[in-house]
């Protein structure tokens, strides 16, 4: 899973599929941590009152 | 009790009903729990697997579910991708039945792989030359997916809606959808064609081999299509179920034929790419490797597998309702459109199953026989657990979250005061609160 593993290999097997995963890993981590830290600003900026 | 967490505009069943349906569903589930602590404690001998069976019951559930929970995905892709707008009005079922699809599959791999707590072993000690590594890996990425799009609908059930933060949080979540979309569809694609990438690379069993591109197996590509043909007629057919059950209409009937034109001309796409792959494989792959197709087909005392199982695959399951949901008037007769989704669900199980255990079921020596297998309670029990979590799983939902966006408009709730404008003004009767439904089904 990282290269400090000692099975790890510098091969394209290795950089394919754990690219593959950390790609996918970075963008729903990237995601949610922009929708969090924007829902905490907007939060403090007094929006988004309940619906009702 | 419960009615300020019920969605405005709305009508659910009095919560007793509501308690007493998730209590008899909770039953059945528990039944499956007592199987799963079995099989934890004592190990795989609760099963019936054996050494030609290494893949059964559990793993043709994984894929079935997998496939069938395949609408998120393709629905997904369609509303925040290729942008088709209808299907905002059905996209959340989409994602809730996709979730309940994949976790129900993450919680049966959890009993086949026998030692739970080294699942992180698959991540840590990645085996790069396997597909179930991929499809460990886009699997369990997926799931995340599936979490993130179902969160902002959590989100907005009316109590937590009124916290500011968690307000902003679904909007925020909602805005950038189709960045979380894409990524799912790209988990799906390969995670999908993985699974059909299993049989298509045993080179010696001759049924599940096939030859392909590079690496792929051609069944790596009609898995990922029968996924995206199959998984939104699922998402019609429980839509239709739920419809039934709570005696309401919840989706406009131009986003049903929208999604089962879609599915239609998936579906028949695919079963042309599968009867061009089956006569290909019956005419030269099984023969290369010194079959022939009746071999995997009548040549098999004490076993059910006949030819009847292809022609009701790729004939009854494929072609029929394929045929059915690309013409206009199949998607607008109600009985000919719930027949067509739930022949292509029917089909599309029936292909896993037969990817999966006939495969192994056929010899492959010629002193072998043909190997049975009937599951064990405990199998069943456990594999019937992600069915009972799956209702329980939509009732909570569809009670207390606004899966539906149309339900009001298509449903509207006559206001005392609108009322009484209309009516005739009737003696005085005593208040009954929230008016019971004829069926707590989904409620």
């Amino acid at each position: 899973m990282f290269p400090f593993n000692f099975e790890w290999i510098w091969d394209m097997g290795h950089i394919v599929f754990h690219g593959g995963l950390w790609y996918a890993l970075s963008i729903m981590g990237l995601g949610l941590t922009y929708c969090i830290i924007k829902a905490a600003v907007d939060t403090a900026k007094g929006k988004g009152g309940h619906r009702d | 009790m419960d009615s300020a967490l019920i969605p405005e505009g709305v009508k659910r069943c009095p919560t007793w009903q509501f308690i007493l349906w998730i209590g008899a569903m909770g039953a059945v589930m528990m039944w499956g729990v007592f199987a799963m602590i079995l099989v934890y404690i004592k190990g795989l001998n609760q099963t019936n697997m054996n050494n030609a069976y290494g893949f059964a019951l559990w793993i043709w559930a994984d894929l079935a579910v997998i496939a069938l929970g395949g609408g998120a995905f393709f629905t997904g892709f369609l509303r925040y991708i290729i942008g088709k707008d209808e299907l905002k009005h059905i996209i959340n079922y989409a994602v809730l039945i996709g979730f309940i699809c994949y976790s129900s599959a993450l919680l049966i791999l959890g009993f086949d792989v026998g030692q739970p707590l080294r699942a992180w072993f698959i991540f840590w000690h990645a085996n790069v030359h396997s597909m179930l590594t991929e499809v460990a890996f886009c699997l369990t990425c997926y799931f995340f997916v599936l979490c993130i799009e179902y969160i902002p609908l959590a989100l907005e059930n009316r109590q937590i809606d009124k916290v500011p933060f968690f307000h902003n949080l679904s909007h925020n979540m909602h805005a950038i959808m189709a960045v979380f979309a894409a990524t799912g569809a790209f988990l799906s694609f390969f995670h999908q064609g993985s699974l059909g990438g299993v049989p298509g690379v045993l080179f010696a069993r001759p049924f599940g081999f096939r030859e392909g591109v590079l690496v792929w197996p051609w069944t790596f590509f009609l898995f990922t299509w029968s996924a995206a043909a199959a998984g939104p007629c699922f998402t019609i057919l429980i839509t239709k179920i739920t419809e039934k059950a709570v005696l309401k209409k919840l989706v406009k009937d131009n986003v049903i034929e929208l999604l089962a034109k879609i599915s239609g001309w998936m579906l028949a796409g695919y079963i042309v790419a599968k009867i061009i792959d089956t006569v290909y494989w019956a005419l030269f792959t099984a023969p290369s490797k010194g079959f022939t197709l009746m071999d995997f087909y009548t040549n098999n005392p004490g076993s059910v597998y006949g030819i009847w199982i292809l022609i009701a695959e790729i004939g009854v399951c494929g072609v029929l309702p394929a045929l059915i949901l690309i013409t206009d008037k199949g998607r607008k007769n109600q009985i000919a459109l719930f027949l067509a989704v739930l022949l292509a669900v029917i089909g599309v199980c029936l292909n896993r199953w037969v990817m999966v255990l006939q495969v192994l079921a056929v010899p492959v020596l010629p002193f072998e026989n043909w190997a049975l297998y009937l599951p064990s309670w405990q199998e069943i029990a456990t594999t019937i657990l992600p069915v009972a979590y799956g209702i329980i799983m939509i009732s909570l939902s569809y009670r207390y979250l606004p899966v539906f966006p149309q339900e009001r408009e298509l449903n509207p709730i006559k206001s005392p005061v609108s009322a009484a404008q209309t009516q005739p003004p009737e003696p005085e009767t005593p208040s009954t609160g929230a008016e019971p439904e004829p069926s707590p089904a989904g409620s």
